[in-house]
């Protein structure tokens, strides 16, 4: 038995999105080891493969990830479930009922607004199981949004 | 409910005027060295014309207290419990009746003097603000009040949603132990010999160390120069150290154990858990500080059958419940939905055997997740253990004692054990509609969840997973952890579990053909 992807992809857009925001992490990396290269007076030899492991790593992260991300990343709305998938290296499924969902929101950072995308989170009772689908176009999360709240609305019970 | 009954329900009330006498002392303890700083202060500072920083102190305080109770009042309508506080900034929080999840009543020998409890109010929100607490109530208004707070919200439940059938309660304390209450467990005094095998000695004993150090520390006087201390220091010093390492192995097991008995006696005298016809649980327990707490049936989703290696070793186990509302059973022993302290295995099985009324997932066995989960187990204890190795290595190539490579050699065997008692703990099963999961060695744990009471899946799969073809399944739920776990299970396996599980949820994604990993 297998458990198939999810139907939707999210925007493409989400590839330069996922690159953007990795690159302060990064960017603090390097600033790191700049301190290092103005203070340190000898390990010369040390400094330039550190920093040269650093721009490698940082390369392959900003080039591979994003995109291994973007083929991972989907989600799906029928009318009993709610259906995402996430990650790169670690990759988590994550499947709840609709009849349990207690809240629909909807969150555009400033990073996601300079690329016109939003995220939308679906939670249910537990702490330990809020869905979120990243990098969604702005249209597509609002019409999402609207769907799930008119399935929910239909649902009753507390939803524990 | 004969005290309620007579009064009228709606009418706000005070907290016991007595409470003025527990809360000053309280918190003048709390405050002991914030005061003796002060003091401290007011003699550094000039030539002691700030002597009365210390007197100011407590006045305040005793004057907090005397504004506290003057402030606070709370009321139970049909409909609310409504809790009034504050001077400047009112606060009134509201708690519909029906959602009162739970009713601790609490009494640490101070308030038992004064013949006091403490009442919390649990209503199973997150939001931290919305739990009610009143401090202090006398001992009959408290168990009065829990009475009538279980009594209502199951009526409201169950029975009649509507205000009018509530006067037309019968009559009849329903929380108190009495004719339709069915003994469930009860404290027997051997079980105290299980106490040094947990945690909770060993922390005591941390503590106490620690505060003692911290004593010491606030009165400015190093432990070297107590005479006792400087008596044992001394003699260290002159004996050989292997000589040490036994003495101080030896104090050590003492300590912990002196204390974990203390510590047991202390929280679980006079343990009793009971079934109360009505449908809730009750736990009263406790030596000095009493504590009676209420679970309602319909709150518990399932179980924690908790068996440390330690316990394990003595054939001892410990249970708690998976409720809604509750705070976490994270605290080991000390959280509210404890269901039985340290007690010998079977009749922890018995006793969770009959809160389920089903003993089928308490003794079901286990599916075991394969070779390949082994292996998984195996490979991430030993490069542990090998990392320690290769550390130790490259400290000794640079001056380290020789012992420092034995100890972490040491590590990969006790490693490799581990391992295999990990991988022989790890399993999970579908018993009389609940799912059954069990991991850890070190802090081993049975999970028994109701499947109505799962809300979601979690299926997570690492790089290395991946490969192994293995998933970690967790189901999350409103309930306890929030989260609990099938670990490293085959991924055919954790999904024909988990569509057994909740029928119909997965069932829309499943197909026969295997879709392309990435």
């Amino acid at each position: 038995m297998q458990l198939r992807d999810p139907a939707h992809l999210v925007s493409p857009r989400a590839v330069a999105f996922w690159t953007l925001r990795a690159v302060p992490g990064w960017f603090l990396v390097l600033v790191g080891q700049s301190i290092w290269w103005l203070g340190a007076q000898d390990l010369g030899g040390l400094r330039v493969a550190a920093l040269a492991l650093t721009v490698l790593f940082a390369t392959a992260h900003l080039i591979v990830m994003p995109r291994w991300r973007y083929r991972v990343h989907r989600w799906e709305v029928t009318h009993d479930a709610v259906y995402t998938q996430s990650g790169w290296l670690s990759q988590e499924r994550r499947i709840a009922p609709i009849s349990r969902v207690q809240t629909v929101d909807i969150a555009r950072g400033p990073i996601e607004q300079l690329f016109s995308l939003a995220n939308v989170t679906v939670t249910t009772a537990s702490a330990a199981g809020p869905l979120r689908i990243q990098g969604l176009d702005r249209a597509t999360a609002e019409s999402l949004v609207a769907e799930l709240t008119e399935v929910t609305s239909h649902s009753e019970g507390d939803a524990t | 409910m004969s005290v309620t009954g007579t009064e009228p329900d709606a009418t706000w009330r005070r907290l016991s005027a007595r409470m003025l006498l527990v809360h000053p002392v309280r918190e003048l303890g709390r405050f002991v060295p914030a005061l003796v700083g002060l003091v401290v202060a007011g003699r550094a500072v000039g030539d002691g014309q700030f002597w009365w920083f210390g007197p100011l102190g407590v006045v305040g305080i005793i004057g907090l207290s005397v504004l506290r109770w003057a402030t606070t009042r709370y009321r139970i309508t049909p409909e609310q419990v409504q809790l009034r506080t504050g001077l400047l900034q009112r606060k009134t929080i509201a708690t519909p009746a029906d959602r009162v999840r739970s009713v601790d009543v609490t009494a640490s020998p101070l308030h038992r003097l004064l013949g006091l409890a403490k009442v919390d109010i649990g209503t199973g929100s997150h939001d931290p603000g919305s739990g009610m607490s009143l401090d202090s109530l006398t001992a009959a208004e408290a168990a009065a009040l829990r009475a009538e707070l279980l009594h209502r919200s199951a009526v409201v439940t169950f029975d009649a949603p509507d205000a009018v059938t509530l006067g037309a309660v019968p009559a009849g304390d329903p929380v108190t132990p009495g004719g339709h209450d069915i003994e469930l467990a009860r404290l027997d005094p051997r079980w105290v010999r299980f106490a040094p095998f947990t945690m909770s000695g060993v922390l005591g004993a941390a503590a106490i160390l620690g505060i003692g150090s911290r004593l010491f520390d606030q009165l400015g006087v190093s432990a070297g120069d107590v005479g006792p201390v400087r008596g044992a220091l001394d003699h260290l010093e002159r004996t050989p150290i292997w000589l040490d390492v036994i003495e101080g192995l030896v104090v050590v097991v003492a300590l912990v154990t002196v204390l974990s008995i203390g510590g047991y006696v202390l929280s679980y005298w006079g343990f009793r858990l009971s079934r109360h016809a009505q449908g809730s649980l009750h736990i009263t327990r406790g030596l000095l500080t009493t504590r009676a707490t209420s679970i309602e049936e319909r709150r518990l989703r399932g179980l924690e059958l908790a068996e440390p290696l330690l316990l394990r070793a003595v054939h001892a186990a410990r249970l708690s419940g998976i409720t809604t509302g509750l705070r976490s059973s994270g605290a080991a022993g000390g959280g509210s939905s404890l269901l039985l302290p340290p007690a010998p295995r079977a009749v922890a099985w018995e006793v969770a055997g009959q809160i389920l009324r089903d003993a089928a997932p308490v003794v079901v066995p286990l599916t075991a997740h394969g070779p390949a989960a082994r292996r998984r187990r195996f490979v991430r204890a030993l490069l542990s253990a090998f990392v320690l190795v290769a550390a130790a290595a490259v400290a000794i190539s640079t001056g380290a004692p020789l012992w420092l490579g034995v100890a972490a050699i040491v590590t990969v065997p006790v490693s490799a054990m581990l391992a295999a008692d990990r991988y022989r703990s790890l399993g999970h099963a579908l018993s009389g509609n609940a799912l059954v999961t069990r991991q850890g060695s070190l802090g081993r744990r049975r999970d028994v969840l109701e499947c109505d009471g799962i809300i979601g899946w979690n299926l997570r799969q690492t790089f290395f997973q991946r490969r192994a073809g293995l998933a970690t399944l967790t189901a999350t739920t409103a309930a306890g952890r929030q989260r609990y776990a099938v670990t490293d299970v085959p991924l055919a396996m954790a999904l024909s579990l988990g569509n057994l599980a909740l029928p119909g949820l997965l069932g829309d994604f499943l197909t026969p053909a295997p879709s392309p990993r990435i």
